[in-house]
């Protein structure tokens, strides 16, 4: 069996007296997309936060490609190789879209205390950060400002911006939402050959997506996994059907 | 060409065409006022790198200020009092260079800063406004309670310090010394903002979760850029003593932070000739207000107010329009 990249291994995070990861492993193997569903307010954005390192865990242990990276905080996980985006967009909104991309590449480069040439100028910095807009459709939008991008174009370009870091693991926290139709269709396209060259961790709402998309599927309800299992697996098991997908049915 | 770019060519034209002028028509006093916008507008251009880009809304830059224009004031003082600085260890002696002294000050100034930003960069918002303010008022203090060095009082240089080649006395030959220094460090900032470094630092100001994302730090990059901000408003401080040839705790009080951030405010945040315009127009101001009224800073406020509700790009804004992303 292949080793997994990702590991969590018994996490916990409480605030106060609520327990909003409550004693989560799980694993996510090459090649893979692993979701992560679960109704709102089940803690899927708590555990993101774990496991990018914006949220100190109570216990427990994150493992990123063998390593045990549970002390460390984001730019260090970011810096090991661990690629996120996020549920709202997170961008330099000033900047135009080819910026926020050279931002990611430079991330990436690692040279940031260089002070006198013009990054934009920069040959290879400024190429991968146009691979990175190719591959998902932006390259029209590069001189655009990030501010008058449209929804759905942000959530894009915080794809590409994560794909300037040639991730090792990729953490999306909702990369569907409010994308539409068609927009949701072709994400879902894009995520299917990306799993090979970066497994995904996603959370994700759009239940079309997920079914289509994923290797293995978590629930996480009220901070636990109750069920981890293929997309069949977890149609048929009744404890899900009855926290989650039940209520989806019924509603 | 972009309207900016024009607009900078303008008023960066704006400062020796009027330094001559007043030299031609024998107004030595005008050359003066040209000098002080151009070195004010020089701490402008160190502040700017902190607030403008890095979003450092530092309240004691009277800090740096006042350390350049203490390291201009205890050198020459030594100097022309013939007695060392201190003799053991080593001996280290005053000196009327004036590129010595600006050396003097920057690293001065850049070492404070780094001080004080590591303290106060582990704060944001109003907690740093406040920090950064109480460590200025920290050094006034010193320097007023510091009998060596004037005290309260202050310290009279009687001779404006050499630079090479130069009759430094000459108000039009002090105004090209001012004027070269301005317009390297103008230079340099205009590269700063272009380089990596500015990217990201610019980046952080936006959005500092972006950046870590990205897998930098975001306390690293806001410490340099203190630093250089520091430097650099130093170098102004010990200009701006050379030119009144006269140190005071003055430079030291929060007033002086707030003037310096006025000029930002006033030509604009984040703009490369934003101090330029601020401090040209803050001088302007004072001169013709400053004639018609002992109360002119009541009418330098209700314009602050305007602008800031107004005009969010100051004087440059309003002129040139929102600021293009760079290419």
């Amino acid at each position: 069996m292949t080793e997994p990249l990702l590991k969590l291994s018994d996490l916990k995070k409480s605030f106060g007296a609520l327990k909003a990861t409550d004693d989560v492993s799980l694993t996510l193997l090459p090649g893979e997309i692993h979701a992560l569903i679960g109704p709102n307010g089940a803690g899927k954005s708590t555990l993101i936060k774990q496991i990018a390192g914006g949220l100190r865990s109570n216990s427990g242990t994150v493992e990123f490609a063998g390593r045990d990276v549970t002390p460390l905080g984001t730019v260090a996980r970011a810096r090991a190789g661990l690629g996120r985006t996020f549920q709202i967009s997170s961008l330099a909104m000033e900047y135009t879209v080819l910026q926020n991309a050279v931002l990611g590449a430079l991330g990436h480069d690692g040279g940031v205390m260089r002070f006198f040439r013009p990054v934009m100028k920069n040959r290879p910095l400024v190429d991968r950060a146009m691979a990175a807009l190719v591959r998902v459709g932006l390259q029209d939008q590069a001189a655009k400002r990030t501010a008058d991008l449209s929804h759905g174009q942000r959530r894009l370009l915080e794809v590409a911006v994560a794909l300037t870091l040639e991730p090792k693991v990729l953490l999306m926290d909702e990369p569907m939402a409010g994308l539409g139709a068609s927009g949701s269709k072709r994400l879902t396209g894009f995520l299917d050959d990306l799993r090979t060259q970066a497994p995904i961790l996603l959370v994700e709402h759009d239940m079309d997506a997920v079914f289509a998309l994923a290797d293995r599927i978590s629930v996480l309800v009220y901070g636990r996994v109750i069920a981890t299992g293929t997309a069949d697996e977890i149609r048929r098991d009744p404890t899900v059907r009855e926290a989650y997908l039940g209520a989806e049915d019924a509603a | 060409m972009a309207r900016e770019t024009l607009l900078n060519i303008v008023l960066f034209a704006l400062l020796p065409v009027t330094a001559l002028a007043a030299f031609m028509l024998d107004e030595p006093f005008v050359i003066t006022l040209v000098t002080k916008a151009a070195i004010l507008a020089l701490a402008g251009v160190g502040l700017n790198i902190a607030l403008g880009l890095g979003g450092l809304v530092s309240f004691g830059h009277a800090a740096f200020f006042g350390l350049g224009g203490y390291a201009m004031g205890v050198l020459a003082s030594h100097a022309q009092s013939y007695t060392p600085i201190m003799e053991s260890p080593f001996l280290i002696e005053g000196t009327k260079s004036m590129l010595v002294i600006w050396g003097v000050a920057i690293v001065t100034g850049g070492l404070a800063a780094l001080a004080i930003g590591a303290l106060s960069l582990r704060t944001t918002g109003v907690y740093f406004i406040m920090i950064t303010l109480a460590f200025g008022q920290m050094l006034y203090y010193f320097a007023i309670s510091w009998p060596a060095y004037g005290g309260e009082d202050g310290l009279s240089i009687y001779i404006r310090n050499e630079f090479p080649g130069l009759n430094t006395l000459d108000p039009i030959q002090f105004f090209a010394i001012a004027f070269g220094v301005l317009a390297i460090v103008l230079f340099i900032a205009s590269r700063l903002a272009k380089s990596p470094f500015g990217l990201a630092l610019s980046a952080a100001r936006q959005n500092a979760e972006r950046v870590e994302t990205v897998g930098i730090t975001p306390f690293r990059l806001r410490l340099v850029a203190f630093v250089i901000s520091g430097a650099i408003t130093a170098l102004a401080g010990a200009l701006f003593a050379d030119l009144n040839r006269f140190v005071s705790p003055t430079m030291f009080s929060w007033h002086t932070s707030g003037e310096i951030m006025v000029f930002v405010i006033l030509g604009g945040v984040g703009r490369l000739f934003g101090p330029v315009a601020g401090a040209a127009l803050y001088i302007l101001l004072e001169h013709v207000l400053g004639g018609l009224s002992d109360f002119w800073h009541i009418y330098l406020g209700l314009l602050l107010l305007l602008v800031v509700l107004f005009a969010r790009g100051g004087l440059i804004g309003t002129l040139a329009g929102r600021e293009v992303a760079h290419d």
